[in-house]
């Protein structure tokens, strides 16, 4: 078995160098020569897929046929392991995980491939960029970490699964996060291929507009599917603890956001050429780095069951991939200048240029914030820990700023706005969020006691100001459409969205934030409390009474558990039960905790079972109520959703007849 | 006597309003503390009094230490170093602000307020740019022009 999956690798080697080098000639030469030479590479780049899908099926099937000859079957996984987590073996160590980006770059070169009549030149070059990045996995994979190195004798079972990863989620989150990571190196190898050509006109960036969406798409997911993970299996009763992991997958997402947001500039008005080239090429960049943060072990991480010594040759690719940017970018930069400049400070193009700033400076704060540890050991001598007071001290000032222009952003017009328009759209949305923040004082949120209920509460005004505005850009837009078909308001702004999805889409999407940050807002107020909780015990948190109805233990063929029974009360009724869990796993010898968590719109409550006093033989409970936990998660769907939308290709326009002296108002064009 | 029960219960209740004010006292400084110090169990960067993981041998110890230091009444920075000694500079949770590590505070800002310059220069300067104006007005405009000037009148009324 090994033997098969060890000659997919290399032949999956042989073939994109082939593809590479072949695709390399044939883009530099001209003639009928060249055209076949391309040809082969693009089939070559085809066969490659197959080759790395066959390697990565090989090491799913020793998985399942627990073949622990194999050493990465071996350490990832035992007999008594869940099938489904036998299939997320694949990406649960450092060479699987390895194999997986490598089947998903082949995954996205396929397509790239079989869609290469659209513009065959640039796929040609494209095809040869994505051809270069698989021959780094494929060195990586075939010389550095090889999934299938066989055991010396054969082990009857395996050391198990790392149980923080045995967990419904660990079983989509990885893969999210890749077909994001992955997925950037699409328009990143466009954009350089388009940079090489001097390809006239903004086509590359029409092209890889889907691309984009969908891998930050993928990402957005991946992101906050990791929120949930360590929300529901570390037991701390957080979501985000700025992790230097955690931080690698933040890093291209902001750039990434920002490349989505500028590039409209590009498309619209023809300006930030320069800008929105080096920012696809910082997100591919970052998406590199952030591997070779998971894995290099230059910075501490919870995340370290993926470090290893194969830092340096990330490094390599990371210095070459810059070198070749910077050369064709010096080469070509003439090819790269705007055509329009920027004619009002108060314009949707300054907006976006101060929207790329703040996501920049997030995004630097969070790269710096990473590594000061690093920079400070070379600098002083010895490490700092750089941990989330940090992050959230400088952050959370941007993340406002954002807030603000995510409101003001889509008031303003492409060129120049009148001061008068935006006072006239801006007054009602603005009133309604200050109303909202007068009724959060009224209840008795006090911004003056502390910085965070001053942030929280601005947060929670601003997100109303999105919100409203968002509203009201679909009320508006939805009027002007029920006046010339008749249609309720509602199907208008269907139609609306459906007329310019990308516009809405996005509108969508910013929804989905504000909800987002109105969820993070929550964590202001979060309360906790930790007691030792015997038979018939009782603990008080907020609005709830806990009473500790029982505990026992139970052994199961994966693992062994203690837990307690706890019945919920609120009010003098009961309304729950929980069962907050600590299990050992028996084969990786490791201990885990299973959150019990009551979610709803209004607070978590949230149970962790700490362990057994040994003294007293009682269990020790921490019990979390975290308000507004619930919108995060919501938002994030609707960010997707968002997403969907602005997939969706555009309706054609419902022409109006429109009466002989008024022209029908066009409505809902552009973004 | 009714002077002296009326003393005593005015005395019994400052000693414990005292030691209600105390105690609070002791607990806001060791929320505080225990918020600026993390548990050095192992890579998780968590704060000392948010570490949860199972069968954490230190946070225990350390969440002990704390509160001996602050029962005896030991000062914020005293308390600080007196865990930065034993544990390594790392156990701070986050840069302090003196030295090298105002480095870490400082450059998020910098770049910020740089930022921000640059892009309000750069609006400027494009803003104040001269536009080339055709000697001797403007002349016949061609089909292909007229529709390139079209095309860009779509794009920037969005029509």
């Amino acid at each position: 078995m090994s033997q098969i999956g060890s000659f997919a690798l290399l032949l999956a080697l042989v073939l994109s160098a082939y593809s590479f080098v072949a695709g390399l000639v044939a883009v530099t030469r001209k003639g009928p020569g060249a055209e076949r030479l391309g040809e082969t590479a693009r089939r070559a780049g085809i066969a490659t897929f197959a080759m790395v899908f066959l390697a990565a099926l090989v090491l799913v099937i020793a998985a399942f046929q627990d073949d622990f000859s194999i050493a990465y079957i071996f350490h990832h996984s035992n007999r008594d392991l869940p099938g489904a987590y036998k299939f997320a073996t694949l990406w649960s160590g450092q060479e699987g995980s390895l194999l997986f980006w490598s089947l998903l770059l082949a995954t996205y070169g396929l397509v790239l491939r079989l869609r290469y009549k659209t513009d065959s030149r640039l796929f040609a070059h494209a095809s040869v960029i994505i051809a270069a990045v698989q021959v780094f996995f494929l060195l990586l994979l075939n010389f550095a970490a090889h999934p299938f190195a066989v055991m010396q004798g054969l082990p009857q079972d395996g050391n198990g699964l790392n149980p923080l990863l045995q967990y419904p989620e660990m079983v989509i989150h990885p893969p999210m996060l890749y077909l994001g990571y992955v997925g950037f190196t699409v328009p990143f190898a466009f954009a350089l291929a388009a940079l090489i050509m001097r390809y006239p006109g903004e086509k590359w960036i029409q092209i890889t507009r889907r691309w984009s969406m969908v891998t930050w798409g993928f990402l957005t997911c991946g992101v906050f599917l990791g929120a949930h993970w360590a929300y529901s299996v570390l037991g701390w009763g957080g979501y985000w603890g700025w992790d230097p992991v955690e931080n690698a997958s933040l890093m291209p997402w902001l750039t990434g956001t920002a490349f989505l947001h500028s590039v409209m500039m590009q498309e619209k008005r023809g300006m930030l050429k320069t800008w929105n080239m080096w920012l696809i090429f910082a997100t591919f960049l970052l998406s590199i780095f952030g591997t070779f943060l998971t894995r290099s072990g230059v910075v501490s991480s919870v995340h370290a069951f993926a470090q290893s010594s194969i830092g340096d040759w990330f490094v390599g690719f990371l210095a070459v991939t810059f070198a070749v940017c910077l050369f064709f970018y010096v080469k070509n930069r003439p090819h790269l200048r705007s055509e329009h400049k920027l004619e009002s400070l108060v314009s949707r193009e300054s907006s976006f240029l101060f929207n790329n700033l703040l996501l920049l400076v997030a995004c630097f704060t969070v790269l710096w914030g990473t590594l000061f540890p690093v920079l400070s050991e070379a600098v002083q001598g010895s490490k700092v820990t750089v941990g989330p007071p940090f992050f959230n001290r400088v952050n959370v000032p941007v993340a406002l700023l954002l807030l603000l222009l995510t409101a003001v952003g889509p008031l303003l017009a492409w060129r120049k706005t009148s001061i008068e328009s935006l006072k006239r759209n801006f007054l009602w949305p603005a009133l309604g969020a200050i109303a909202i923040g007068a009724a959060l004082i009224v209840v008795g949120i006090r911004p003056w006691k502390d910085m965070t209920y001053l942030y929280s509460l601005m947060t929670i005004m601003l997100s109303a100001l999105v919100g409203f505005t968002v509203i009201s850009e679909f009320i508006r837009g939805g009027r002007v459409i029920k006046g010339h078909t008749g249609q309720s308001l509602f199907a208008s702004m269907v139609q609306l969205a459906h007329r310019n999805t990308r516009r809405y889409g996005g509108y969508i999407v910013h929804f989905g934030v504000i909800v987002i940050m109105i969820g993070f807002a929550g964590a202001a107020f979060n309360q906790d409390k930790e007691q030792e909780m015997g038979y018939g015990d009782k603990m008080s948190l907020g609005a709830y009474t806990l009473v500790c109805r029982s505990y026992t233990q139970e052994d199961k063929p994966n693992y062994s558990s203690e837990w307690a029974i706890i019945d919920v009360f609120k009010g003098g009724k009961q309304i729950d039960t929980l069962y907050p869990e600590r299990r050992f796993y028996k084969a990786s010898q490791q201990m885990a905790t299973m959150v019990a968590n009551r979610s709803t719109f209004k607070e978590d409550l949230y149970l962790v079972y700490e362990g057994l006093n040994q003294d007293t033989g009682r269990p020790i409970l921490k019990v979390h109520l975290n308000p507004l936990v619930m919108w995060i998660w919501v938002g994030v769907w609707i960010m997707i959703a968002g997403t969907v939308v602005a997939l969706i290709p555009n309706a054609v326009p419902v022409r109006v007849t429109a009466p002989a002296r008024i022209q029908a108002a066009p409505v809902g064009a552009g973004d | 006597m009714r002077n002296f029960l009326q003393k005593t219960a005015q005395l019994t209740f400052l000693i414990a309003a005292l030691f209600t004010f105390l105690g609070t006292d002791q607990d806001v400084r060791f929320q505080t503390l225990g918020h600026k110090v993390k548990c050095i169990c192992g890579g998780c960067n968590q704060v000392l009094l948010e570490c949860n993981h199972v069968g954490c041998s230190y946070s225990d110890r350390m969440r002990g230490e704390l509160a001996s230091y602050v029962e005896r009444g030991d000062s914020d920075d005293l308390t600080l170093q007196a865990f930065v000694q034993k544990y390594g500079p790392t156990v701070l949770i986050a840069p302090t602000t003196t030295g090298f590590n105002r480095v870490a505070w400082v450059m998020p800002y910098l770049v910020l307020v740089l930022g921000l310059t640059t892009v309000v220069l750069i609006a400027r300067t494009w803003k104040t740019r001269p536009q080339i104006i055709p000697v001797g007005g403007t002349g016949r405009v061609s089909n292909l022009e007229l529709e390139r000037y079209r095309e860009q009148a779509r794009k920037d009324t969005e029509v």
